[in-house]
């Protein structure tokens, strides 16, 4: 389903639509200041409640609780044209807070999965998550002044990525370098839509 | 589901309660498919009657939205809970003061447009 009007009496200038995209990773490798680096507008922030049973450590008799708890989501937009509209989101960093990429990533063009080589393995569970609904992401290698440089293969190797996932070396706080990581997004998305089934 | 017998005291009971009593008390919406960037744009002009006529979140959705928005931006600039937001957007579209319009498939010919918008940033 393209669209869904709700109703067909149209005013001037809103026939736009919106598509988005994901920017995930590790905490503080950057996801918030690539959003602000590329967006039209300061990031936003939104914000969900969220119901979840807990179980208190000093409760003897068992039972489950509801408590309910706010999971903050950080936004910007890019103006494509006057028809469609980009979001780009920032995933949630904490682990436990994984349902919410079900609904972040539905619809969605892809993901950038920014790594940190001084701890790749903080982007391991964004690079499961994508790799495993077939969702097109790249890697955003990003490059923080004074780093230990590594070669896109050595990350490929260490992340143990597919050869068709492109890897890209990035400096988030660089307008040029965050165009370059959402192009090759979705260049990637393309590729993958027109590959021949498996 | 809340057993009747449960009851909710202090801190589980406040967050929970004080945005849904905007919605006065619905958690969740009948409405159709509002997703985080389903954009909504107002129906009407805001007048002096229809300011009479609605709550004041009412009001404020209605104003920030002459031009499209996205839920999302809608919720973060009235510092509410998106699931609260989705319930008062729906409220609005059903009173015909608001429409929206469901996020588009990145098919091939979104995703050229997305690479040719971008570049020209």
């Amino acid at each position: 389903m393209a669209y869904a009007d709700s109703d067909p009496n149209q005013r001037p200038g809103v026939r736009a639509t919106a598509v988005k995209l994901l920017i995930a990773g590790g905490f503080g490798v950057g996801k918030t200041t690539m959003v602000g680096t590329i967006s039209e507008i300061p990031p936003l922030r939104t914000e969900e409640l969220i119901t979840e049973l807990s179980r208190g450590v000093d409760d003897l008799s068992g039972v489950e609780q509801k408590k309910t708890t706010t999971v903050a989501l950080d936004f910007g937009r890019i103006t494509i044209s006057p028809e469609l509209v980009l979001y780009l989101f920032g995933t949630p960093g904490q682990d436990r807070f994984w349902f919410m990429w079900d609904e972040l990533a539905e619809g969605a063009i892809g993901a950038v999965v920014l790594a940190d080589t001084r701890r790749l393995e903080s982007c391991f569970p964004a690079v499961d998550f994508f790799e495993r609904r077939g969702i097109p992401f790249v890697v955003g290698v990003n490059c923080f002044d004074g780093d230990e440089q590594y070669q896109p293969d050595e990350v490929r190797v260490a992340l143990d990525l597919d050869d068709r996932v492109p890897i890209v070396l990035a400096d988030v706080r660089q307008r040029a370098s965050c165009k370059e990581l959402l192009v090759t997004l979705a260049e990637h998305a393309i590729s993958m839509a027109t590959a021949a089934p498996a | 589901m809340t057993p009747s017998d449960q009851h909710w005291f202090d801190e589980e009971a406040g967050p929970l309660v004080r945005p849904y009593a905007l919605t006065r008390g619905r958690t969740t919406s009948k409405q159709r498919d509002l997703a985080m960037i389903t954009l909504v744009v107002a129906l009407q002009r805001v007048t002096p009657q229809l300011a009479d006529n609605l709550e004041p979140e009412g009001l404020q959705i209605v104003t920030m939205c002459q031009h499209p928005k996205s839920i999302a931006e809608v919720s973060a600039d009235l510092g509410l809970p998106l699931s609260v937001v989705k319930i008062l957007i729906g409220d609005l579209i059903d009173r015909q003061l608001l429409m929206f319009r469901s996020a588009v498939t990145p098919d091939i010919n979104v995703l050229q447009a997305v690479i040719n918008g971008i570049r020209r940033l």
